[in-house]
């Protein structure tokens, strides 16, 4: 080993986004990654482990690098703090990261077939005077963009070693990593100038700093410009440096009073500097001004007839596949389980424990499975879409649309996540830059259709909605299942308005995004990135549903009670009847007397199958008996009077409060209530039976047709999911909003049940 | 004249500023002395898209109208 590699212990990648720095950050790395998050944000913390040095072309390490932690800072234009990415970028380069020190090298990727824009981040980095590596990635796209670039003057010129890179096709892969292990002499900065008066201002402001901090010295003057420049970053020295920030306050009052624009002062000094350099060491081979592929694309994708179908035919795809394709897996997956639950009821001991692990446990964890396919799939999609840099298309198209309710382009993909699961989409929403916008779309989220209302949607319509169709193309039923998503999906354009409006003021911030070139997805990525986040969501959300199914199975199960005195007469008298039948035909068998085989044996037959259905209907009944005294089933009772103007009985309100593990888990519970036989499911004509012809005491039907819609509508907007709540809090790091979340969505469950019951019953539909 | 009034197609450069300084607008590149190309329209009329310095980018016309830009 030698002495450079013992010294660089860590490696910084920073960059715009689009240039493919995670692609980079992979090839450096390997398959050693962990991903966590920064502490007291949502950002992640990409690391990984050098990979070895390659020797020759066998492909085998011939170096290793123990020990260098690679980390993949978030994509940024810039280092001035405006979103929490740029925040924990620039903190994470000047070691300010709790626990975390300063990197020992930085690689600054760069985007060569974009080179101008990409430069003013590689300022700023090279002003912080760390040892540094310019990356110039994706140089096998620079033939077909017409550029040349000549990479020893930019080197020259920005005082750092620049290594040419293809992250995609591994070139300049090995050449990068023995550049960092060998890093060069911390970065002296490329002599940009601001202008006279700002530099005049600066140059006090940095001595200040430097007197009162313990900033080194060759950051002082980045620092104290960030301060003057930068709201955010000088509120950093508020308590740190109390001095300095007065002096800052003082200098910018001056500035202002002759006027001297100092806040634009960085940006058009780095420019300055830029300009002239990227026409000297870029060149254009292909005449300006010519039509590429990408132009030619986003000619028609963002046409303004042509976008808006191309984008609404791709949702069309997209839920296609969630509902549809991933049937098969999704069937595959209830086999498993199924199948997975008798192979445990053979080898574990009857008793308890068996039943809490199959009938909880396993049952409970399988109510999360069975939806992984179905968001692989998004996944899957949402990788392509972004990859393909489709997805900044969808944000340019909606955009309008999405701000008359306070909401950006870009909270069009964390909206369109949630139709197969809340908890994808809520992850999605890290995506957006302005907190408030992120909190809103966290926010109405879950008001969108997902998948696990589908199950209770399925149920319910199949049972009250009539099979006919409208002229005979559009069938009840489908329109029901569309009216359902439609009204959650208004409903959270109204929440999104409401929030805005009235919660968080203003018309949020800036929307500058850019618009990549199109390229073609690499299915090594697709495929990693897809299972990363299914793991994330498989993980997270079975560790409660785990817990909780087991605690819900224990209060739908206990206490365990005798059947009472009739029924256990009844049950027993059942079963004598089916012995006795029994006997009589086992004597009739002996008795050889063939005069007897005709009606007597007929008739004595019917009477064993009349005696062991009797003994399964009060089998079921007794079952019923007990999750009505159950913990559950008292606890419905209790919520009946004030479920009943929902239109609700003890039984619904059981399995409400049953679902608010997970909606879908209402189905087995009243399958269990309704003594269906616990393993029902949402197309079980047992359970939709029994439910129809449930009746109350008096003899009305406890489902109506009212009823049902009423139950519908409430499951449209409860939030019946523990995950979702879970995933909330730990995307917004507070109870608070969560809280508020389920809060006001009972409210609106609460009371749409409420005006269609009630309404409904004075129309006298019910 | 700001950005926000230019039509598809046409081209300006950058003068100056009204209002609020655009930040991100400066560090995308859209200093003064800067040439910009709008390439389009969103479908529904806004944001719009540039070309500035080889690159595309999406703005909404709020923000476009904080640039000052004079016909090249």
């Amino acid at each position: 080993m030698t002495e450079t590699q013992t010294r660089v212990r860590t490696v910084a990648l920073a960059g715009n986004p689009n240039v493919g720095k995670t692609t980079l950050f992979n090839a450096l790395t390997g398959s050693h990654q962990k991903v966590a998050n920064y502490p007291g944000v949502t950002v992640e913390r990409k690391s990984g482990r050098l990979a070895g040095v390659r020797a020759g072309g066998d492909g085998a390490p011939s170096t290793s690098a123990p020990g260098v932690e690679v980390v993949d800072l978030p994509g940024t234009y810039s280092l001035a703090p405006k979103s929490v990415d740029e925040r924990v970028a620039f903190d994470a380069l000047v070691g300010r990261i709790p626990g975390e020190p300063a990197p020992d090298v930085v690689v600054c990727v760069v985007d060569a077939t974009n080179l101008e824009r990409n430069l003013y981040l590689v300022t700023q980095v090279l002003d912080l005077g760390l040892p540094t590596v310019v990356a110039l990635n994706m140089t096998d796209a620079l033939d077909e963009a017409g550029i040349e670039i000549d990479v020893a003057g930019l080197a020259e010129r920005l005082g750092v070693p620049v290594v040419e890179t293809a992250a995609r096709s591994g070139r300049g892969i090995d050449a990068l990593r023995e550049a960092v292990l060998d890093p060069p002499p911390p970065a002296q900065g490329v002599g940009w100038e601001l202008m006279p008066a700002v530099q005049a201002a600066v140059a006090p402001l940095a001595e200040a700093l430097g007197a009162e901090s313990d900033v080194p010295p060759s950051q002082l003057h980045a620092e104290a410009l960030g301060a003057l420049t930068s709201d955010p970053l000088l509120a950093v020295w508020e308590r740190r440096a109390p001095r300095f920030h007065q002096d800052v306050l003082d200098t910018r009052a001056a500035l202002d009073a002759r006027p001297v624009m100092y806040r634009m002062a960085e940006m058009t000094g780095r420019y300055g500097w830029i300009s002239p350099v990227a026409a000297d060491v870029v060149r254009q081979t292909a005449a300006a001004g010519q039509v590429t592929v990408s132009d030619k694309i986003d000619a028609v994708v963002t046409h303004r007839v042509w976008g808006p179908l191309i984008f609404g035919g791709v949702l069309l795809v997209i839920f296609q596949a969630v509902f549809s394709w991933a049937v098969p897996a999704m069937d595959a997956i209830e086999w498993l389980v199924g199948v997975t639950g008798q192979g445990m009821r053979a080898v574990l001991p009857d008793g308890v424990f068996e039943d809490v692990m199959v009938e909880g446990a396993l049952t409970g964890v399988g109510n999360v499975l069975v939806f992984l396919p179905q968001i692989l799939l998004l996944f899957l999609f949402l990788g392509i879409m972004e990859d393909t840099g489709y997805m900044a298309r969808t944000a340019f198209i909606m955009d309008r649309a999405m701000r008359k309710v306070g909401l950006s382009g870009g909270s069009v993909v964390p909206m369109l996540s949630a139709y197969a699961c809340a908890i994808p989409g809520i992850m999605a929403a890290r995506t957006l830059a302005d907190e408030r916008e992120r909190i809103i779309t966290i926010m109405v989220v879950p008001l969108q259709g997902c998948s696990a209302r589908l199950p209770v949607y399925v149920l319910f319509i199949a049972a009250f909605i009539p099979a006919g169709s409208l002229f005979g193309v559009i069938g009840y039923q489908g329109l029901a299942m569309t009216s359902l998503y439609v009204l959650g999906t208004l409903m959270a354009f109204a929440a999104a308005w409401v929030l805005r409006k009235w919660v968080f003021k203003g018309t949020g911030s800036s929307f500058v995004m850019e618009l990549p070139p199109y390229r073609m997805p690499q299915p090594r990525y697709l495929w990693r990135r897809m299972v990363d986040r299914s793991k994330v969501f498989v993980v997270r959300a079975g560790k409660i549903i785990f817990g909780l199914s087991i605690v819900l199975w224990v209060l739908a199960s206990y206490p365990k009670l005798d059947p009472p005195p009739a029924l256990a007469a009844q049950m027993e008298a059942a079963d004598q009847a089916a012995q006795d039948a029994r006997q009589s035909l086992v004597d009739i068998d002996l008795s050889g007397r063939a005069e007897l085989e005709g009606t007597e044996r007929a008739s004595i037959e019917s009477a064993l199958e009349a005696a062991d259905a009797e003994s399964l209907v009060a089998q079921n009944e007794w079952a019923g008996y007990q999750v009505r005294n159950s913990y559950i089933g008292r606890f419905g009772h209790a919520l009946e009077p004030i479920m009943r103007p929902l239109g609700f009985d003890w039984k619904i309100s059981a399995g409400i409060v049953a679902s608010f593990a997970a909606r879908e888990v209402i189905v087995s519970a009243l399958a269990t209530i309704y003594s269906a036989g616990a393993d029902a499911d949402e197309e079980s004509l047992a359970l939709r039976d029994a439910i129809k012809a449930d009746t109350y005491p008096d003899g009305t039907k406890v489902f109506t047709p009212l009823v049902a819609v009423s139950l519908l509508v409430f499951f449209v907007f409860a939030l019946q999911c523990m995950s979702t709540l879970a995933i909330a809090k730990r995307e917004l790091n507070s109870w608070f909003w969560p809280a508020v979340m389920w809060g006001y969505m009972f409210v609106l469950a609460y009371g749409f049940s409420f005006a269609i019951y009630q309404g409904g019953k004075l129309l006298g539909l019910g | 004249m700001t950005l926000d009034a230019l039509a598809p197609g046409a081209t300006a450069v950058v003068t100056g500023y009204a209002g609020e300084l655009p930040a991100r607008l400066l560090e995308m590149g859209l200093v003064p002395g800067t040439s910009i190309e709008v390439v389009r329209l969103a479908p529904l009329g806004d944001p719009m898209e540039l070309k500035v310095r080889g690159f595309l980018l999406s703005v909404r016309k709020d923000e476009a109208a904080h640039v000052v830009v004079e016909n090249a």
